[in-house]
């Protein structure tokens, strides 16, 4: 038997060259006359230790990372005796502490093949959802607790159950996979590390409210992503998972993958649909909801990649075994993505309740410049900045809220005590103001005041007044845009200015006076 | 490295016949023309109006509401760094900037020679590696000083 390999194919490994590395061994395996096959898998998720080269064992898969071409000789030379050697990957404490469910496959598995999906419990969901029938299976993802992923948090059950209420005609399962937050890029592992999974998440929502197509949309700044869905799909339509009558069932579901065109209000909900229908992504009010008129009109469950990742193991390990890890009303695990400027970045999933201080401090080990954690924006752009003050808030949803933040798509971005938050604060109206569809005026227009404002109030141009007023617009467009583009772009201003007033140019005092 | 053909309306129409049986036609059509020209040229609009039985100002609109829709081709090669949070927090505002004086243009534009386009863009979901870029299609991460550099020279080479 050949001895076999594992280095990641996930664009996250690549871009700090796993695929020089996984070369380099091949050719210096063929030189040596080694039987070794190499497995491309997704990633770990410890991203400061790609490229990762896992070796299969007896007794696991012995892990070597970060490994640079130069390394590649020795490495075949001394094995376990070298330098970055770092024992069992599985013992790895940062990995060991994790609970992984949605994740539980990603790096271990080939991507590619099914029949390696299927040798690690896949379709197993599938399998007990056509058991039991459409019905019992909304009623088990409705006991889980699941809430959706992307960020708004709304139950993933009730949707479902919505959908699968309204009368027979075509529906459409849609998976927004437009994950534009920067600090996230779960969507981005799974795709590319186990996108069966999300397959299987899909065929059993169809099949749980009676639609029978689906479209992934993946944002066009993923072309890996994108590369390795449309494999897969092909793979499971070859082995029978979709098309006429999926795995030998009365059911027929089918998706295809579509991709976007670069802009980040897509990633709301309605706006893809309208994207997906062909048309300017501009945003839809709410009522009709997609679950009654969704995609060209038709019923439609539009959830997160990870929501519907989640579903198989719902599925196979029961609804009460998810909904018993988090808590309050923040149940099962989520996938936490460290980023910015830490010194562990990845993705780290764990039970809700967590505290932001042991992400950023012990389990991200702090920044990678070394400098003191200043402020962290959790959620994406539309999330809140907070100091360290705030460290002891449980990763939770309603926590969060509470906090005047939202956890969003699960995404943290750590920075250290060079930043400027005028700055950032600016930045998130900018930001705002470059991706407004442009329907609402308060976002559209609101955006682009917000930048005047916030250059104003650094300039020192009356700076109480301005303050009154960009506490004001904040208001207007929190509660007065479509979506929660214009809606939450206050989360980070707001954030900002009541944190970290010194760097508005204005001392404390002036500040309350403003309020 | 991308090599675009010059504009042919039948070469057009050929595409679009390609996709427009599709539901939701429009981004995939354009996404195609892109890929073929290298940017929706201007005269591709009424043709696609046309075969999705919509008007040029629906077309219109929908070319010029997405980031990725170019209206001339590019520089030979694109690089895109990236410039959301994430990368700003991990020192990409610096590395962006050095992009810029080192290939003499300001975001969003090309070079003189058209080697280069220099873009920024809005998440790459890289941001673990952070500060992060993309040549044509290929990503970078873990981005310095030299390594920007490097990949600046293979842009222009």
């Amino acid at each position: 038997m050949s001895a076999r390999i594992f280095i990641s194919r996930d664009s996250g490994a690549l871009c700090v060259g796993a695929e020089e590395v996984a070369t380099a061994f091949r050719k210096a395996a063929e030189k040596r006359g080694l039987d070794v096959e190499i497995v491309r898998t997704g990633s770990r998720g410890m991203y400061w230790l790609e490229p990762l080269v896992e070796v299969a064992m007896q007794r696991g898969r012995v892990g070597y990372g970060p490994v640079k071409l130069s390394d590649v000789e020795a490495l075949l030379d001394e094995g376990e005796k070298h330098r970055l050697c770092l024992g069992l990957v599985e013992d790895i404490p940062w990995l060991k502490s994790q609970t992984r469910l949605t994740f539980k496959n990603c790096g271990i598995i080939d991507p590619r093949s099914l029949e390696d999906y299927r040798a690690h419990g896949g379709y197993k969901g599938l399998e007990k959802a056509l058991a039991v029938g459409p019905e019992a299976t909304v009623e088990e993802v409705i006991i889980s607790g699941l809430r959706g992923r992307g960020g708004a948090g709304f139950p993933t059950g009730i949707k479902w159950r919505t959908v699968a209420q309204t009368p027979p005609q075509q529906k459409y399962i849609v998976c927004n996979a437009d994950e534009g937050d920067s600090g996230t890029f779960a969507d981005r592992m799974i795709m590319e590390g186990d996108p069966f999974v999300l397959i299987e998440g899909m065929t059993i929502a169809g099949i749980a409210v009676g639609a029978t197509y689906g479209y992934i949309y993946i944002r066009s700044e993923y072309p890996d992503a994108i590369e390795a869905m449309e494999i897969a799909i092909r793979e499971a339509r070859k082995g029978g998972m979709l098309g006429r009558g999926v795995a030998g069932s009365k059911f027929d579901f089918d998706m295809e993958v579509r991709a976007g065109a670069g802009a980040y209000v897509c990633g709301e909900e309605t706006s893809l649909l309208e994207s997906l229908e062909g048309k300017r992504g501009e945003v839809r009010a709410k009522p009709p909801l997609p679950a009654h008129i969704g995609l060209f009109g038709k019923p439609t469950v539009i959830n997160n990649v990870l929501s519907l990742a989640t579903v198989p193991i719902i599925m196979s390990d029961g609804g009460g075994f998810y909904r018993d890890f988090g808590m309050g009303k923040s149940r099962g695990t989520m996938p936490i993505q460290l980023a910015g400027n830490i010194k562990h970045g990845g993705l780290y999933e764990t039970a809700f309740g967590i505290t932001l201080g042991a992400l950023v401090d012990d389990i991200g080990g702090g920044t990678r410049s070394g400098r003191p954690v200043r402020a962290v924006q959790v959620g994406g752009p539309l999330g809140a900045y907070f100091p360290r003050a705030l460290f002891d808030t449980p990763f939770d949803y309603e926590a969060f809220t509470a906090a005047d933040g939202l956890i969003g798509h699960g995404g943290i971005v750590v920075f250290d005590d060079t930043v400027d938050m005028a700055k950032q604060a600016r930045f998130a109206m900018e930001f705002c103001a470059i991706e407004s569809c442009g329907k609402c005026t308060p976002c559209r227009i609101g955006s682009a005041r917000g930048v005047e404002l916030v250059d104003k109030i650094v300039a020192g141009e009356d700076p109480v007044a301005n303050l009154a007023v960009l506490e004001d617009l904040c208001n207007t467009m929190k509660f007065g845009s479509l979506c929660a583009l214009g809606g939450f772009t206050p989360y980070p201003v707001m954030s900002a200015l009541t944190h970290f007033p010194e760097d508005f140019g204005a001392d404390r005092k002036r500040l309350h006076a403003a309020e | 490295m991308p090599r675009y053909e010059p504009w042919n309306a039948e070469r057009a129409s050929e595409i679009i016949a390609r996709y427009r049986h599709l539901e939701g036609a429009g981004l995939p059509i354009l996404h195609a023309l892109q890929e073929t020209f290298g940017c929706v040229p201007e005269e591709a609009v009424p043709l696609v109006a046309d075969a999705l039985n919509l008007s040029r100002a629906e077309i219109h609109g929908t070319v010029t509401f997405y980031h990725d829709f170019r209206k001339e081709p590019p520089g030979r090669r694109v690089l895109k760094l990236c410039r959301a949070e994430s990368c700003q927090a991990a020192g990409g505002d610096a590395l962006a900037a050095r992009a810029e004086a080192k290939l003499g243009v300001a975001m969003g534009e090309t070079t003189l020679d058209r080697r280069v386009t220099l873009e920024p863009v809005y998440c790459l979901g890289l941001c673990h590696s952070s500060p992060a870029a993309m040549l044509d299609k290929h990503v970078f991460g873990m981005l310095d000083e030299a390594k920007l550099d490097a990949l600046v020279k293979e842009a222009q080479a």
